[in-house]
């Protein structure tokens, strides 16, 4: 049975002076190459020049404050059940009188944590996430040289209260996002 | 003026040295270029605009490393077979003619280090040693694979310069002259060789790519089976040596090729130019350096385009094609030589 | 100058013979064979004889001595692995030396009166010349060796021919 019309019959059939010579076959590759000598590269500088990046992008995470400045997370765990890579750690902790506007529950994550290495950016924390708490940014993890420094705390995991040190989380966030 | 002479031909020594060295380390960052450009890719450019002080990092890098030489391996003949690789690639640069004469105080220098009368037979004899640095420093790693490599790269230099003697054979017919000034001299105007001896020409060039060791003829190095052929227990300079050495070895063919079939520095119309001797004898060399440089991009084209050749095909193509080819051009070259002086009895 | 030239050239070339027999590796051996070959090939460009030497480089020490070297490696021929050799052939290689070398010494007897002709024509080692000395005076003798050399290829090929019975 014909699938195709792309299939070709095997034929050994002897070659013609021209093609035992070589020469012609090889003239013909090398003018196959010096044309890609001449055509524009498709590379891209990368530090100077950098790709667009898709709006969707998941990068390096964020743990949000509202905009009061309080931490959205509430430790529910959810992330961390939802996480494929088991890369997300958090130990819940209650809160305290006073702290109040740290954190908007009445409990928080005291302790969280990200494996860098281990995490694989596929966003389901994210869209686990009750609370609008963690989302997946455009920045990229930076590298390093030691498995230590690939476990993210919340020193790097929570964004700054200042408004200039508010992470934008783009169209991810806000009130388009259905639960 | 003896001191004065020889002051020249020592600069000339020293010039000559150091334009090779030049050229072979803008070769190594040539052939990344090429080969990028070939591949639709950028190749090196972060060392420097454009990266051209990639060579300079390349060579930091390779004294930088760290030297070792195998317990088992004979130390003295492994350090030997680099340095007989750099040296026999760097003597062969003596006999080229690398322009005209020079006239100085009304006396002629001619741009070449010495003009021995048997030239092309010095350049084919130093090649035909430069395989001693392959085999010593492959036998004296005492590494399977590098045994390999030495013994691909004689068998093979063994194979290729009987068909490159012979068409050097049937060229020295139509010039009659082992000199290679002679028979630069010859090629003034647009006589160049290759239009006589286009055979000839041909089987030099496939020649040549295989004494150097270029691709398709790579195999005493084919990394996909030999590891790293003859240099596989090399680290350090004395891998930079044997590397270097076949640039430089690559220049030298250039040199060679466009000075035995493509003029030298002849060009057409070299005549027709009103200047002063010593502006045309500068401008002759510019064009032989330019034929170089296409000559070392013509090696450079071939080995990104041609896959390596398989053994048995090497042997095949070097004993069964070129060499009854070559002693065919030699038959017919002698005849017509023969014929139009004359001298052709039935 | 080229008297001193030549006492060094001797002394190599006699030290590297030398060496030849006395290195316990065969690879070595080689080497100074070929290091000796060279020695010979300045011997010719201090008679003036250029293309003698070219040839002597190309042919003896580009080519033979490549596959000897090539042989060798594949040998893989060691200091602790050379067989013992008896008595009777060692005793056998003096006498075929010692009578190699009264050949020597009695053809070298018989130089001492050939007068050295001070005319000789300083050109004489040039490939014109040579060449027209060996097509003309000694053709005979030229092409004779040619054949032979046709001869023992021919045979080389029948012996690496596989029988087709």
């Amino acid at each position: 049975m014909q699938l195709t019309n792309r299939s070709k019959v095997v034929v050994q059939k002897e070659m013609t002076m021209a093609e035992q010579i070589y020469l012609p076959a090889i003239f013909k590759g090398m003018m196959i190459t010096i044309s890609h000598f001449f055509k524009k590269k498709p590379t891209i500088n990368y530090p100077e020049v950098k790709r667009p990046i898709a709006p969707v992008y998941r990068g390096q995470h964020v743990l949000k404050r509202d905009e009061q400045g309080r931490e959205n997370c509430t430790a529910c765990g959810l992330c961390a059940v939802a996480c494929p890579a088991e890369a997300i750690t958090m130990t819940a902790a209650e809160r305290k009188r006073g702290e109040e506007s740290l954190y908007r529950e009445e409990k928080y994550a005291s302790v969280y944590e990200i494996n860098m290495l281990r995490c694989i950016f596929c966003g389901l924390c994210e869209e686990a996430c009750p609370k609008e708490a963690i989302f997946l940014t455009d920045r990229i993890v930076k590298v390093g040289t030691e498995r230590d420094t690939f476990i993210y705390g919340k020193d790097k995991l929570v964004e700054g209260i200042a408004a200039d040190q508010r992470i934008d989380v783009g169209k991810r966030g806000g009130a388009h996002r259905k639960f | 003026m003896e001191l004065f002479d020889l002051l020249i031909k020592l600069a000339l020594v020293v010039a000559v040295f150091t334009i090779a060295l030049v050229i072979a380390m803008y070769s190594t960052y040539a052939e990344r270029k090429v080969a990028a450009f070939l591949q639709d890719r950028l190749g090196p450019n972060r060392a420097g605009p454009y990266g051209i002080l990639q060579p300079l990092a390349d060579g930091g890098k390779m004294f930088m490393k760290e030297e070792i030489i195998p317990s088992k391996a004979d130390t003295f003949l492994f350090i030997l077979g680099p340095c007989i690789a750099m040296m026999t690639a760097c003597m062969t640069g003596v006999v080229i003619p690398w322009g005209n004469t020079l006239i100085i105080d009304g006396k002629a220098y001619i741009m070449q280090v010495t003009d021995i009368n048997v030239g092309i037979l010095f350049a084919f004899a130093v090649v035909s040693i430069g395989v001693y640095g392959i085999m010593i420093g492959g036998w004296a790693s005492n590494n399977k694979y590098s045994l390999l490599g030495a013994i691909r790269a004689s068998s093979q230099m063994i194979s290729y310069e009987l068909a490159m003697g012979f068409s050097i054979i049937a060229l020295i017919m139509t010039t009659g002259s082992l000199s290679l000034r002679d028979i630069v001299e010859q090629q003034s105007g647009f006589h160049w060789n290759f239009l006589y001896q286009p055979l000839g020409c041909l089987l030099f060039i496939i020649c040549a790519f295989a004494e150097t060791n270029r691709a398709p003829f790579d195999l005493p190095e084919c990394e996909t089976e030999l590891v790293g052929g003859y240099h596989t227990e090399y680290s350090s300079m004395k891998l930079g040596f044997y590397l270097f050495a076949e640039y430089i070895n690559m220049f030298i063919s250039a040199a060679i090729i466009s000075a035995l079939f493509f003029g030298g520095y002849n060009f057409p119309f070299l005549d027709k130019i009103d200047a002063p001797h010593n502006v045309i004898t500068l401008i002759g060399t510019a064009i032989f350096f330019a034929k170089i440089i296409f000559f070392i991009f013509f090696f450079m084209w071939v080995r990104w385009t041609l896959p390596r050749f398989r053994y048995d095909q090497l042997m095949h193509l070097g004993w069964y094609v070129l060499l009854p080819i070559s002693i065919l051009n030699v038959l017919v070259t002698g005849a017509v030589t023969l014929f139009r002086n004359g001298q052709f009895h039935f | 100058m080229s008297v001193i030239a030549f006492y060094i050239l001797t002394v190599l070339c006699i030290f590297s013979a030398l060496m030849v027999v006395f290195s316990k590796k065969p690879v070595h051996s080689v080497l100074y064979t070929i290091f000796c070959f060279f020695n010979i090939a300045g011997h010719f460009l201090l008679l003036n004889a250029q293309f003698l030497a070219i040839v002597h480089i190309i042919v003896y020490a580009g080519a033979i001595m490549v596959l000897f070297l090539f042989t060798i490696m594949f040998l893989n021929l060691n200091a602790e692995v050379e067989p013992h050799k008896s008595n009777l052939l060692k005793v056998a290689a003096v006498v075929c030396g010692g009578l190699l070398l009264l050949i020597l010494v009695s053809c070298l007897k018989g130089a001492e009166n050939i007068p050295v002709n001070p005319m000789l024509d300083t050109q004489m080692g040039m490939v014109k010349n040579l060449g027209m000395v060996l097509y003309n005076e000694y053709m005979l003798p030229f092409e004779m060796l040619s054949i032979l050399f046709l001869s023992a290829m021919v045979g080389a090929v029948l012996l690496g021919k596989k029988e087709t019975k």
